[in-house]
């Protein structure tokens, strides 16, 4: 089976709780994300499937009552460690969200803003490779080369989706977190981000947190089941999906959950 | 195991192997019967069971159908779908063992009421095991009884032993008495056939024992095969 390999690892956690005030939501969770492949978190609502994607970017900073502790690195480096640049780290691992949240501006400057900021390119002829490149990655120059000028917001729900996958990938992450991305969209938007997910597959780690179990199986080379905060189990995804080892995986993806 | 929470995919459920007991049910009753019409020369009997097997391929062609439909429109994942896999091939499976039923209906007339050899009287203990293999891997199916499945795979080894006796018996009669050869390959042909359903328990077992557990059933020890022991 071609995905039996052992991925570079990218990310690692180790021991990771989050606490929102007194209430913890992630239970001592250990989890490897490969460098080339697609992770997908499942498990039903409330799991901490979210919580903890989150985690990986420190998106939790920005909620006071929050609390992370155990570790989490990248590249085998700390990314709570006190001398993490947190603009830095969330270059490196950039986010897609449940709706498609382009900026009230145009589709070049929605791409454009990112590496502008970060400062990767030192001319307009940079930046107009950088965005056509980013886009192309994100399959949607076909559609907007035209109108590169026209707002953002004015596209559909799945182009607004690929363009906050562009956005993402033209600051040259590393890791992209997916957060439901594709919850807000139909069916024909949906297949297209799955389609691209897959071609980003090589490039980048992903991970992605899904409610549609037949899109973590169809888009992940690994999947890990969340329950009550815990992660119960994590391995190949077609393993998952055809003989779990766990009693709670099976019942939660055979539909017999509650 | 607990219910879906979509009770209609257990409605799915029960109804496929509902069917399949009831494909399995013929296929067990067609062996019965040509092993019966086999022993009292009944053309008639024999005649039911060929034109029965109809039956038991309609059978197969709405439990296909029934199976494509459970996947397109439940999406069955882990042990629902092992086990609706094992259903696809367990269907494919019981339809042959209904051939093999028909083939052995097939050559009753074509063996004489004053045929009496011995190994004639052995073929209804010989399909009587590997009737009941049939009936306890399905049995086996429906339980989900991973442990059932197993020990049909073990009693192939009776059936398989019956037809290597058969076999040195018919070789050596035909040697003994040519005039015969037409009438004994007939009855050697309805002792493979019985072999090969003996077997093809033996495979629904394995499919149900992987259904059930997600393990390949551990390897055997097999019988001799008769034409290796023969020099073949």
């Amino acid at each position: 089976m071609a995905t039996t390999r052992n991925p570079v690892t990218k990310m690692a956690a180790r021991d990771v709780n989050v606490f929102y005030g007194d209430k913890q939501a992630i239970r001592n969770v250990s989890i490897d994300m490969g460098m080339d492949e697609v992770t997908a978190f499942i498990g039903p609502s409330g799991c901490g499937k979210s919580t903890f994607l989150r985690t990986l970017n420190r998106m939790n900073d920005t909620v006071a009552s929050a609390r992370v502790d155990g570790t989490i690195t990248l590249d085998g480096q700390d990314i709570y460690a006190s001398d993490m640049d947190v603009v830095q780290l969330r270059a490196r691992v950039g986010m897609v969200f449940q709706k498609p949240n382009p900026f009230p501006k145009s589709i070049y400057e929605n791409v454009a803003y990112g590496p502008r900021i970060h400062g990767l390119a030192n001319s307009k002829a940079d930046m107009d490779v950088i965005v056509e490149q980013s886009l192309r990655r994100a399959g949607l120059w076909e559609e907007v080369k035209d109108r590169l000028q026209d707002s953002g917001t004015a596209l559909s729900g799945g182009q607004q989706q690929r363009l906050c996958i562009g956005r993402a990938i033209a600051v040259q992450p590393e890791v992209i977190l997916m957060d439901e991305p594709c919850s807000a969209l139909d069916p024909i938007a949906t297949a297209k981000i799955e389609e691209l997910i897959h071609a980003l597959r090589g490039r980048y780690a992903i991970v992605i947190v899904t409610h549609n179990m037949q899109q973590a199986a169809r888009v992940s080379q690994r999947t890990a089941f969340f329950h009550l905060g815990t992660l119960v189990e994590y391995g190949v995804t077609s393993d998952i999906f055809t003989n779990p080892r766990e009693e709670r995986t099976k019942d939660y993806i055979t539909g017999r959950y509650g | 195991m607990t219910d879906h929470t979509l009770k209609a995919f257990d409605e799915d459920i029960g109804e496929l192997r509902a069917l399949i007991a009831e494909m399995g049910g013929r296929a067990e009753a067609a062996i019965d019967d040509a092993l019966t019409a086999l022993s009292r020369r009944d053309n008639v009997l024999a005649q039911k069971v060929v034109g029965g097997d109809k039956a038991i391929d309609e059978l197969e062609a709405v439990l296909e159908k029934k199976v494509v439909q459970i996947i397109a429109l439940r999406a069955p994942m882990a042990d629902d779908l092992r086990e609706i896999i094992a259903a696809l091939k367990i269907v494919g499976v019981v339809e042959r063992i209904g051939d093999y039923a028909k083939n052995i209906a097939k050559r009753v007339p074509l063996i004489s009421h004053r045929t009496s050899h011995e190994p004639l009287s052995l073929l209804p203990a010989m399909g009587g095991i590997a009737r009941e293999m049939v009936k306890d891997a399905l049995d086996a199916f429906a339980a989900r009884d991973a442990e059932k499945a197993l020990r049909v795979m073990e009693r192939d080894r009776a059936v398989d032993d019956f037809y290597n006796s058969i076999f040195r018996t018919m070789v050596t009669f035909m040697m003994e008495n040519p005039k015969t050869i037409s009438e004994s390959a007939h009855i050697l042909f309805i002792a493979k056939n019985l072999e090969r359903v003996g077997d093809h328990a033996t495979n629904v077992s394995e499919m149900v024992y992987y259904a059930v557990t997600g393990k390949h059933p551990p390897e055997r020890e097999r019988g001799v095969d008769v034409f290796l022991s023969e020099g073949n």
